[in-house]
């Protein structure tokens, strides 16, 4: 076989494998959707997002309170987060020696690789009794699945900005420093915004991956479909809604789970949609010398 | 007078013996060629002097090193103001991702100015001294990124001077520059030593004639000769220094 044919017929393959995948993908999202359709035509677009009751033996399917308690928690986990892991991943990236760094790589790989179900367990067992001798109430709660959330996405914002700020060039960093700047001048002002276009990315990552976790929140936040009145109310979050109700789901209730989903999709989507547009929007003002 | 006085300097890279007894002198508004082949060490000493091989963790060094009469590697030696007298232009030109006016400014700023007009002023006069003022004056708050590369290292250049340093090191800043740059680089150079005292590392022995007054040669970490440039070039007392100006190695 000639090396020309060999490589269409690589080409061909490797192209029909990833039109293969997107079909999958194009698939479920399609089947999710139609699922959804009858709740959605038979309930009415507006209640279903701005209802605020969810009471399926009633035919009440309002999913706003978990719209609510699923961007709640999500918020709270990454004022928790963001904070801790930039620290931390400019303290590895920056001022560690490479001894320290060696060290606490494989720590964080270690905490990524935790399931969510111990997660839950831990926060089950340690979490919430803390939370309800020190705040009152039932210690399941918003505060509580944040703080569980806080620590989940931590590995992701740690080495996504940590690779982000080793990539930025030596060069940017010698010239600071030999104009006199200091260690932490330096990291200020010249390494952390060429870095940012990566931190930023290593923040959306983080929020997605909160948006979508299900099990560990369902486990600690309580889920009464409510809008949660205060930081330690209990709530519900989409995912555990889908998870909570599925195993006895049957007619609109089902199709009303389906649009749960359709919902989540739509708001994983649209936090992709501004996070990338903030992500081109500092990568040109870089470029563009607005820094 | 002397700037720069070096005694029986030896810097090591872990175990390994870079610079060995080195002894130099540079007198003040002068500028000094440092020429070698490869590897000899030039860089190191280059970076010896404003102490940026500190960030190295394995440096380490001996001898006296004084710029004026401050030893340099004294431990009461603040290094955030040596590095401001002693400025760098690097090989490589380096401009931060911010605009040129921002990139000027940034050693003003870490010093800690504050007066919005004094930074303009020095900005302004700075990129003027780098003969670079005309080329960018409409376009101050554009990228330096979009800078060709030999109007970069003038931007460098007039980064490094804004700090009003009294030393300026350069280490190879035209190596990555075509014929016309590097001619705006060494009229430049021309222009600074009357207020700078200088010091180059180049691999161009023509422009190591052009541009200093004094040269000395560098071979397996040390100083094989020094002198003035026209006695170096025209009569080397050396014959290794004869041997490598001529072509005949390195
Ligand atoms: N960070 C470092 N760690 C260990 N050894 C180093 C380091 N930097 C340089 N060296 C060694 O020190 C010696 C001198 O290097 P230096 O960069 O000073 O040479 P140079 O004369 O500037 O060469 P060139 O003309 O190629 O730039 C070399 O043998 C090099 O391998
Ligand atoms: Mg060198």
């Amino acid at each position: 076989m000639s090396k020309l044919t060999s490589e269409t017929i690589m080409e061909k393959s490797l192209f029909i494998i990833a039109l293969f995948s997107c079909l999958v993908i194009l698939l479920i999202i399609s089947f999710i959707f139609i699922e959804a359709f009858p709740a959605i035509q038979e309930y009415g677009i507006a209640q279903f997002l701005f209802g605020n009751i969810w009471a399926p033996n009633e035919g009440q399917f309002g999913v706003f309170a978990m719209i609510i308690g699923s961007l709640y928690v999500t918020f709270i986990a990454l004022l928790m987060s963001v904070p801790l892991s930039l620290s931390c991943a400019i303290f590895m990236a920056e001022v560690a020696s490479s001894k320290v760094r060696k060290f606490l790589k494989p720590v964080i790989q270690t905490l990524s690789g935790i399931p969510s179900v111990v997660f839950g367990f831990f926060g089950l067992i340690l979490l919430v009794p803390f939370i309800r001798s020190q705040f009152g109430g039932t210690g399941f709660g918003i505060l509580t699945a944040a703080i569980i959330l806080s620590i989940m996405i931590l590995p992701t914002i740690i080495s996504v900005s940590y690779d982000s700020l080793r990539a930025v060039p030596q060069d940017y960093k010698e010239a600071s420093l030999g104009l006199g700047a200091t260690n932490w001048q330096t990291i200020r002002r010249v390494v952390f915004p060429s870095a940012l276009p990566g931190i930023i990315t290593s923040i959306i990552l983080g929020m997605g991956r909160a948006v979508g976790e299900t099990l560990a929140v369902l486990m600690v936040i309580g889920n009464v479909a409510k809008i949660p009145a205060s930081i330690l109310s209990p709530a519900r979050t989409l995912t555990s809604n889908i998870a909570l109700e599925m195993n006895y789901a049957i007619g609109i209730h089902y199709n009303a789970l389906f649009a749960t989903a359709v919902v989540l999709f739509i708001v994983i989507i649209s936090l992709l949609i501004i996070a990338n547009h903030i992500q081109r929007k500092y990568s040109m003002d870089i470029g563009g010398g607005t820094l | 007078m002397e700037k720069i006085t070096v005694e029986h300097l030896n810097t090591y890279f872990g175990d390994a013996h870079i610079l060995k007894d080195i002894n130099f002198k540079v007198a003040e508004n002068t500028v000094t060629a440092l020429i070698g082949p490869s590897g000899c060490g030039k860089s190191t000493f280059l970076r010896s002097i404003n102490r940026m091989n500190d960030l190295i963790p394995a440096f380490k060094c001996d001898g006296t090193l004084l710029l004026d009469d401050e030893d340099v590697y004294a431990p009461e030696m603040d290094v955030v103001d040596l590095r401001r007298k002693v400025g760098m232009v690097f090989q490589k030109p380096n401009p931060f991702p911010k605009s040129i006016f921002e990139n000027v400014a940034y050693g003003l700023r870490i010093h800690g100015e504050e007066d919005e007009d004094f930074i303009k002023q020095r900005v302004e006069e700075s990129l003027k001294s780098a003969a670079i003022w005309d080329e960018v004056k409409d376009k101050l708050d554009k990228s330096a990124m979009g800078l060709s590369g030999g109007q970069q290292q003038r931007l460098c250049i007039a980064r490094t001077i804004a700090n009003n340093p009294e030393v300026i090191l350069m280490d190879e800043p035209c190596s990555a520059l075509d014929p016309i740059s590097t001619l705006k680089i060494e009229d430049l150079i021309h222009e600074l030593k009357k207020g700078y005292t200088i010091i180059i590392v180049t691999h161009n022995m023509q422009q190591a004639s052009r541009v200093s007054d004094y040269t000395s040669f560098f071979l397996n970490g040390e100083i094989i000769e020094s002198g003035r440039t026209e006695q170096i070039f025209v009569s080397p007392k050396e014959q290794k220094t004869e041997e490598y100006i001529t072509g005949r190695f390195g």
